[in-house]
């Protein structure tokens, strides 16, 4: 007799009959009916209406049936509050069974039914329940204060559950105590603050006993618990590791990763000199290693928590770069994050084999993969400088194959090589140009673009090359109209004489007849340059570029840090923070790894790594000689005072920060994105109509978004203030950038400071306050009309006491016309 | 933790769902609205039934039914995550709204196969269907509030029995649940066998992937040691292996067999799992392997190898071109063992173009195919034995195509199965000691077997 006739029941009148049947007086065909209705409920149908017949088989000493009856009411409940409280009683008296299997059975099932009037009922047998004699009753109702947490938190915490819990942490069963820390870790997310679990070093030490004795799950229960815990000191650290490390060779691919979570945290506090640094170190390669010849699905969560681990703490997987080759049949998941992981363990020593693999990868089916291949082949190049020809050739190789894809993935990434070694690898280009009308992806077209404006002279037929993309110049897309429009400047001051038409032809397609509001401003801006000034526009133009960094897609580091936190975890997986995916009041408690050498545990509270923030902050000194300022013959040095119109300085700064693309060379960066949690805010100072301002940008290199900015001075010694608040009114998304400026005076409190012209700001935002300092130029100070009235002056020069003067003699100076200033400071 | 648990078969029914969570559903029916239709009458019955069903519903539009291939076994739809694995036709998918271990999630779902593996053979559509009242029974036992609870078949089936639990005395009634709860909960009290016998199996795959030159690119052993065990009461067993570590260790001490079988015969071993069963912290310490094995068959560890290892097969593949229409294969296989062991179930695959329109096979051993629905030469043999050669030629006809891609050339790979363990591996003993009841280490009967097979062994052309 199999079960799956219930599957298949006649549709007409079939409530009805069931209804019947579930009335029967046979035993046996009651059974037969709760199944159907089982069935029924499985497969999507509603049957709720069937609750008083289903409820009124309960009564029996039938334990299938019985359990039964109470999937029906974990299903149902909630529709029927009041029906469900006929059922009460009859868990009540279950509660009181015997039979301990019984017991928990109710226990668990009262539990599951998330109904407010059942869950009073609930407290008095829960109470009983977790000091019941047999330890599976009392795991069982460990589990059950989670789940009444979940539905009524305060009553949890007025009936004194949560100590009977904690209790429990002491039990001498070590699976009561596993499902005890498991409730208390799901609880205490909730109340990130209450010291709810209590970790001290003597509940450290029971956790650590049971965790050589309880079932996988509740290892897994205690490992993700431990890694919670923050040791006062190194030795506790490392007397911890040592209990922990056995668990690395568990067959739970599960236990493994908390055991490497709990020892990734710990390292943090272990001194890197010492032999046991070391010795973990080595120890956790070989299980990370196994965790790939597990099942696919484990191999692709160990995977993503590796590549974390490669960021984090590369010495320990460098050596073991060859079981991240791809298998021919790994499934696509686990070959995409193979390769990522392949590139950033590329080294001088094992580059070759990398590179033959790579070469293999780039022939094979799947699309996604061999663009990835391919990529990662000019990552090589460009992080390994050796095999920068090998990988060029390479290359090449793969672009003569003229399979679409492949030839455009290809140009991309020549293109970064060739911004990374200029001059190196011309000869090729003639190559590439044979591929030029089969690019039909806005990226692989704005690479050839820029590659043929890049190396115009040395193509004789540039000019035809670019024209032809001109033909259809509305149709492309923003990129490509941005680098056509670049490259065939470029073009034009490298050969003036022949591609003057063309230059005009994109000048006016870019101004006059575009919409687009960044391709109309570089059309002007290179408009006005040439027109203007042909020799700057030349040194503007075709200034050097700055480098490309050699890593790419790598992790932010505080969100790096942040993510061992969560190794094994869903977070390690998306490698997005929890609060990013989960909703509610779990996971938004932040973790961070320890901090060494602390007394208190500064890891726990985000607000007080300000300050250390703070501390570290360099003082950075706008630089007078950079490149590209001088070359605009921008004032920035403080004691330039040429007053120049304000909105072609703006309009210059604008230019630059066109041209040089990814990186704004005039703006210092006052506080790093490593600093403060992904904000990045680089700015400078200056004076544009009598007015200080502060000009910043404020990037946002974190993976959420931000929003609520406010700045804050602190006293300083010329009592700067800002006049109004942030201009940020929108939230900042990822990878977004805003430039604002901020209008100051000098109307604050005064204190002074060391140096002088220091000024320490705080910007606060959603996730936190960052602290940092910087250096005002004094020249801002300094008015526009620095005339004074012969007497005013004198008046003034004789005001300041004469402790405050300073002889000095400054030799061979010829003066002219320039006035002597002088700014009264208060001191 | 684990919000869920639903089974779904290729069409994207469900077969069961287990819902442990409220908070799985009420977002996926948003994402579900968009991308299905939803019946009106259904639309005005929101209640929490609904929501569930919608949660379900998201998966297997975005998943089972998409037309893209699987791109990664975690999804996340409207912020609910879900996982899942196949076996066969068969869908199993946990939801949650959490950030849960993910790979206890995977290893969770992996036990579950196994329990039901165990309970009524093969995961199919049908055997689901005929025992879904178990598979809930189960689940309510095995996830509790979406905590992974014990799961050790050993364990739940001296009480999960679909006979009803009635007839049992107080006495084994706690005997269960000290069983089910306590240290040892993959065994029960009280087995007996009239013979007591166990079976050892050293298992074995050996992976290869060579260069067209022979040049050695990455080669590992993954092995198993699978112990079959009938043994009586609660025994004691320690398992010793040629392991470097120990012999190296013990060879310094005058073990006579440690310094017989010092020197090559030991094998260095990368890295090694141990069933629950094994105390970890011995092995740590000790790097000794002691247990009490659970009863039946089970894997009692696995390792990897990567130095020295055996390679039994050696192929050497040529490939010519001939103009555009015709490739000419030769094929090589060579026997690297000793020439009294036999090898056997030899299986090469030579991958054919896509485009091939005949293929003429020449191979002096064994049978050879063309198949075309699977784009390879399929070359048989059944039997080699060990410092043998054997080889196939093969004329490929090719279709002239304007298809500019060229064609990937997919590796050669190979199948056998060879009588000794490719890694070097030997089990030097295994004792059992049982003080309650009286039988000895000498009275149990012990078989110890070595199989090697191939893994993934891969030449490229």
């Amino acid at each position: 007799m199999t079960d799956s006739k219930y599957f298949t029941t006649n549709k007409k009148g079939e409530i009805f009959e069931l209804k019947a049947e579930l009335n029967n007086e046979k035993k046996e065909k009651r059974k037969e009916a709760v199944k159907k209705v089982i069935a029924a409920m499985t497969v999507g149908k509603d049957v709720s209406s069937l609750f008083p017949d289903v409820v009124n088989c309960m009564q029996t000493d039938n334990l299938e049936l019985k359990k039964l009856v109470y999937l029906y009411l974990m299903n149902y409940a909630k529709n029927q509050p009041d029906m469900a409280i006929m059922a009460v009683n009859s868990f009540v008296k279950d509660c009181e069974d015997p039979n301990p299997l019984i017991r928990a059975l109710a226990v668990r099932t009262m539990g599951c039914i998330r109904v407010d009037k059942i869950t009073e009922y609930l407290c008095e047998p829960l109470r009983k329940c977790l000091k019941d004699e047999d330890p599976y009753v009392r795991k069982t109702a460990a589990v059950c204060v989670a789940k009444l947490h979940d539905i009524n938190a305060q009553m949890v915490e007025d009936q004194g559950f949560l100590d009977s819990l904690r209790d429990l942490i002491a039990d001498s069963n070590p699976m009561v105590v596993a499902n005890a820390v498991a409730a208390l870790s799901e609880i205490s997310e909730s109340h990130p603050n209450s010291n709810l679990l209590d970790l001290n070093p003597q509940n450290i030490n029971k956790l650590l006993t049971a965790l050589n004795e309880c079932t996988e799950w509740g290892q897994i229960f205690i490992l993700d618990c431990l890694s919670n815990y923050n040791p006062k000191d190194e030795r506790e650290a490392q007397s911890i590791c040592e209990r922990v490390t056995p668990r690395l060779s568990h067959a739970n691919s599960a236990v493994v990763l908390s055991a490497v979570k709990v020892l990734m945290k710990f390292l943090e506090l272990l001194p890197k000199d010492s032999d046991y640094y070391n010795t973990l170190l080595k120890k956790l390669s070989p299980p990370l290693v196994t965790l790939l010849s597990g099942e696919p699905e484990v191999q692709y969560v160990a995977l993503r928590n590796i590549n974390l681990i490669v960021q984090k703490r590369p010495e320990i997987l460098k050596q073991e770069i060859k079981v991240f080759f791809v298998k021919y049949n790994d499934p696509i998941y686990v070959k995409l994050e193979k390769l990522d992981i392949m590139i950033r363990l590329a080294s001088q020593a094992n580059i070759a084999q990398v590179l033959a693999e790579l070469k293999e990868y780039a022939t094979e089916v799947d699309v996604d993969f061999v663009r990835k291949a391919v990529r990662a082949i000019g990552r090589c190049a460009i992080k390994v400088e050796q095999s920068a020809e090998r990988c060029v050739s390479t290359l090449l190789d793969l672009i003569q194959t003229k399979v679409n894809y492949v030839v455009q993935e290809a140009i991309v990434v020549i293109r970064d090589i060739f911004r990374k070694y200029p001059n190196k690898y011309e000869s090729i280009i003639a190559t590439l140009c044979e591929n030029l009308d089969s690019l039909d992806e806005p990226d692989a077209r704005a690479a050839m673009i820029w590659i043929v404006g890049e190396y115009a002279e040395r193509i004789d037929n540039a000019d035809e090359l670019l024209e032809s993309f001109l033909e259809g110049f509305h149709d492309e897309s923003t990129q490509v109209q941005l680098t056509l429009l670049t490259a065939i400047v470029k073009l034009f001051l490298k050969k003036p004489s022949e591609t003057q038409e063309l230059v005009q032809q994109v000048l006016s397609l870019a101004t006059q007849d575009s919409d687009n509001p960044d391709l109309r401003d570089r059309g002007y801006i290179y408009w006005r340059l040439l027109s203007t000034d042909p020799v700057t526009a030349k040194e503007v133009v075709l200034s050097e570029k700055p480098l490309i960094s050699e890593e790419t897609d790598l992790i932010e580091p505080t969100l790096l840090d942040e993510l061992i936190c969560h190794i094994g975890s869903l977070a390690s997986v998306y490698h997005k923070p929890p609060n990013a995916f989960v909703e509610g009041s779990h996971g938004i408690h932040r973790k961070h790894l320890p901090v060494q050498h602390s007394s208190i545990d500064t890891g726990e509270s985000p607000v007080s790594s300000g300050p250390a923030a703070n501390i570290e902050q360099t003082h950075v000194i706008p630089s007078q000689g950079d490149l590209l300022g001088d070359l605009l013959n921008l004032d920035l040095g403080p004691r330039s005072t040429c007053p120049r119109c304000p909105p072609c300085r703006w309009g210059l700064w604008t230019l630059t920060v066109l041209i040089a693309c990814n990186s704004v060379l005039l703006l210092q960066v006052w506080l790093p994105a490593v600093k403060a949690k992904g904000l990045e805010i680089s700015g400078t100072f200056t004076r544009r109509q009598g007015q200080m301002y502060m000009d910043m940008t404020f990037t946002n290199k974190a993976l959420q978004h931000m929003t609520d900015f406010a700045v804050q001075f602190n006293k300083n010694s010329f009592g700067v203030i800002p006049t109004s608040p942030l201009p940020v009114h929108t939230p900042l998304m990822p990878n977004q950038n805003i430039e604002l400026s901020l209008p100051l005076n000098t109307i604050g409190p005064v204190m002074k400071m060391d140096p002088l012209n220091n000024l320490q700001v705080a910007v606060k935002n959603n996730i936190d306050v960052f602290y940092f300092s910087v250096l005002i130029p004094l020249n801002i100070f300094f008015v526009e009309d620095g005339k004074m009235e012969r007497q005013v002056f004198l008046a003034t020069w004789k005001d300041i006491p004469n402790e405050n003067e300073l002889q000095y003699q400054i030799k061979e100076c010829h003066l002219n016309a320039e006035n002597h200033k002088k700014v009264k400071i208060s001191v | 933790m684990i919000g869920g648990l639903f089974i779904y078969n290729h069409k994207g029914e469900v077969l069961i769902s287990r819902v442990y969570r409220d908070d799985i559903g009420y977002v996926a029916q948003r994402s579900f609205m968009v991308t299905s239709c939803i019946k009106p009458a259904t639309l005005f019955n929101v209640n929490l039934f609904v929501c569930r069903r919608n949660a379900v519903d998201a998966f297997r539009v975005n998943v089972i039914h998409a037309r893209q291939q699987v791109r990664s076994p975690v999804t996340n739809i409207a912020r609910t995550s879900f996982f899942h694995v196949k076996r066969s036709n068969i869908w199993l998918a946990a939801v949650t709204k959490q950030n849960v271990n993910a790979a206890m999630v995977f290893e969770f779902l992996y036990k579950m196969c196994d329990v039901m593996t165990a309970y009524f053979g093969k995961i199919s559509e049908e055997n689901i269907k005929n025992n879904f009242v178990l598979i809930y029974e189960l689940l309510d036992e095995i996830l509790d509030f979406g905590y992974p609870q014990n799961s050790e078949t050993g364990a739940l089936k001296t009480f999960i029995t679909q006979q009803g639990i009635k007839g049992q005395t107080k006495e084994e009634q706690s005997q269960i649940t000290s069983q089910v709860t306590g240290q040892i909960g993959w065994r029960r009290e009280g087995i007996k066998y009239r013979r007591n016998e166990l079976f050892l199996d050293v298992l074995e795959s050996v992976n290869l992937l060579m260069s067209p030159q022979g040049q050695v690119l990455s080669a590992h052993v993954s092995g198993r040691v699978v112990m079959k065990s009938y043994l009586s009461g609660m025994p004691e067993c320690k398992f010793g292996m040629n392991d470097k570590i120990v012999i190296d260790k013990q060879g310094k001490g005058g073990d006579l067999y440690a310094f017989c079988c010092s020197g090559k015969q030991s094998i260095a071993i990368d890295d090694c799992t141990f069933h629950q069963c094994v105390r970890l912290s011995k092995f740590d310490s000790e790097r000794s392997i002691s247990f009490i094995p659970p009863d039946g068959e089970y894997e009692l560890m696995r390792y990897r190898t990567t130095k020295d290892i055996i390679l039994p097969f050696r192929v050497i593949p040529l490939v010519r071109e001939v103009g555009r229409t015709k490739l000419e294969v030769k094929v090589v296989i060579k026997s690297n063992f000793k020439p009294s062991l036999l090898a056997q179930k030899i299986e090469v695959r030579i991958p054919t173009p896509l485009n091939t329109s005949g293929v003429q096979v020449i191979c002096m051993k064994g049978k050879a195919k063309y198949k075309a629905s699977e784009n390879a030469i399929v070359w048989k043999i059944k039997r080699m034995a060990g410092m043998k050669e054997s080889q196939i030629s093969a004329e490929i006809e090719l279709l002239p195509t304007n298809d500019k891609k060229k064609w990937a050339r997919p590796p050669i790979s190979m199948n056998f199965e060879v009588p000794f363990a490719p890694s070097g591996l030997k089990v030097r003993y295994l004792k059992v000691f049982e003080s309650k009841l009286n039988y000895s280490d000498h009275d149990v009967i012990k078989w110890v077997r070595y199989i090697g097979r191939s893994g993934i062994y891969e030449t490229r052309c």
